[in-house]
């Protein structure tokens, strides 16, 4: 067995192989889990997400993770859903989160030209600079697959215009997030995941 | 914003050879396709599920999101897919069997990873949907207008419709852009036009008239009349918000 770079959370989504084959392309060994003491051990942790805002949290709360994660010292990636668990609190069944970066997701509303789930590509546009961005151009098409989204908070790194501006990617010291799928976003993508894994190992 | 996506079908039957597919795959990657869905429209008439193990290795392949259509009857059989990597799973005969497939993979997946596939046509009276269209011999129409199915597939779940209208497929004569509005004007979520697609201006024309989020072609990509470079070229040089 190779070695461990990331520890991807199980959050329970049914697809987690595309996250594990975008990290193999870049040379990266990842593992799946929902031990708490093998993801605070781990080098790096990413919290993926597909499905609804209280699944998860509820899967989090049976596994004890919705302690330990807040805690951790190494860097953490949350992807789309797995972003939005960072927040303080999600309009996708009133469901309390994780906490850690204050402000509440909300559902966002289907208008002409703007169907929900926003599902495609679009632009992202950074707000100050930010190591996940590194070697991304301005303006670069990621893909998002989302129904709810972050309000534009002192945490917002980029943000991405539908219909108004949404949290795309957000920091909040060690804790980052993306509201697309780096993992299907092509080369742009590839280079997201790249900048979180070159991120020092712990502090 | 809203960027119009090009996506790609790749229809094969049966026993298609899986090098053939990861190839095509591989091609349209580069050549910068948003998004490809599988068609095995032989998986349903024949009363199979698809098979696996090309979807694991397609996903090797692919950094764009792909869509696994065909068979896929139960939430198992959905579950299968996505774990080998796809984006999202496609159906449509088996939701018209049991429309409450819809519910539970919703229920499941979330919204955003179950698409309604519609195969439609023109009736006297609006538009009839049909159902196991992959076999000419067992295709039939579903005894549902496409109106009302549209919005039924919404209130289930649906996260994204591919409205396939019949008599465009394959003609290349431009995409039914009447059907294609009036879909639109009840759908709320994202509307993949699908069936026609014959010249760059068909791109341009479903895009301005009809309002849909994406427009699918297969039969273009595959002769090689139509480059995607060269397509998304031109529809960027029109105006159109495209992924270069």
């Amino acid at each position: 067995m190779g070695t461990v770079d990331v520890v991807i959370v199980d959050s329970g989504g049914a697809n987690l192989a595309s996250l594990q084959i975008a990290l193999a392309r870049l040379g990266a060994g990842s593992v799946v889990s929902a031990d708490a003491a093998t993801i605070r051990g781990a080098p790096r942790v990413l919290l993926p997400g597909v499905g609804c805002a209280q699944d998860a949290m509820a899967r989090l709360h049976r596994t004890g993770l919705d302690r330990v994660l807040p805690s951790l010292q190494q860097p953490l990636l949350g992807i789309c859903l797995g972003m939005q668990l960072l927040y303080e609190r999600s309009e996708e069944g009133d469901t309390p989160c994780l906490g850690i970066i204050p402000a509440v997701v909300r559902r966002l509303e289907p208008a002409t030209g703007r169907p929900v789930p926003h599902m495609g590509w679009n632009r992202i546009r950074a707000r100050r600079s930010d190591p996940l961005l590194d070697e991304l151009t301005d303006g670069e098409h990621l893909y998002f697959v989302h129904g709810y989204a972050a309000p534009v908070t002192d945490d917002t790194v980029a943000v991405t215009d539908y219909g108004a501006d949404l949290a795309a990617v957000v920091r909040r010291g060690n804790f980052s997030g993306t509201q697309f799928h780096p993992e299907r976003s092509s080369r742009a993508g590839a280079q997201v995941l790249r900048n979180f894994m070159r991120q020092p190992a712990c502090c | 914003m809203r960027e119009d996506r090009v996506v790609k079908g790749v229809r094969f039957r049966g026993h298609a050879v899986v090098g053939e597919i990861l190839e095509l795959a591989a091609r349209y990657r580069d050549e910068g396709a948003d998004e490809l869905v599988f068609y095995d429209i032989t998986a349903s008439p024949e009363g199979r599920s698809v098979d696996r193990d090309w979807v694991r290795r397609v996903a090797g392949v692919l950094d764009i999101p792909f869509c696994v259509a065909g068979g896929i009857r139960s939430v198992a059989d959905a579950e299968a897919v996505l774990a080998a990597g796809a984006e999202k799973i496609s159906v449509n005969s088996p939701a018209i069997a049991d429309p409450s497939l819809i519910d539970r993979l919703a229920a499941r997946f979330g919204s955003q990873c179950v698409v309604v596939g519609i195969d439609s046509e023109t009736a006297a009276k609006g538009y009839r949907v049909h159902a196991l269209t992959g076999d000419p011999d067992r295709a039939r129409d579903a005894g549902r207008d496409t109106i009302t199915w549209v919005r039924e597939v919404q209130d289930r779940g649906a996260g994204e419709i591919v409205l396939n209208c019949m008599a465009s497929d394959g003609v290349r004569a431009g995409y039914d852009l009447a059907q294609l509005a009036a879909v639109r004007a009840v759908c709320n979520v994202p509307l993949v036009a699908s069936g026609g697609a014959g010249a760059i201006e068909h791109f341009e024309a479903v895009f301005r008239g009809t309002g849909v989020d994406a427009a699918l072609a297969a039969s273009v990509f595959h002769s090689g009349s139509i480059r995607i470079p060269d397509l998304k070229a031109a529809l960027a040089a029109s105006g159109l918000a495209v992924r270069p």
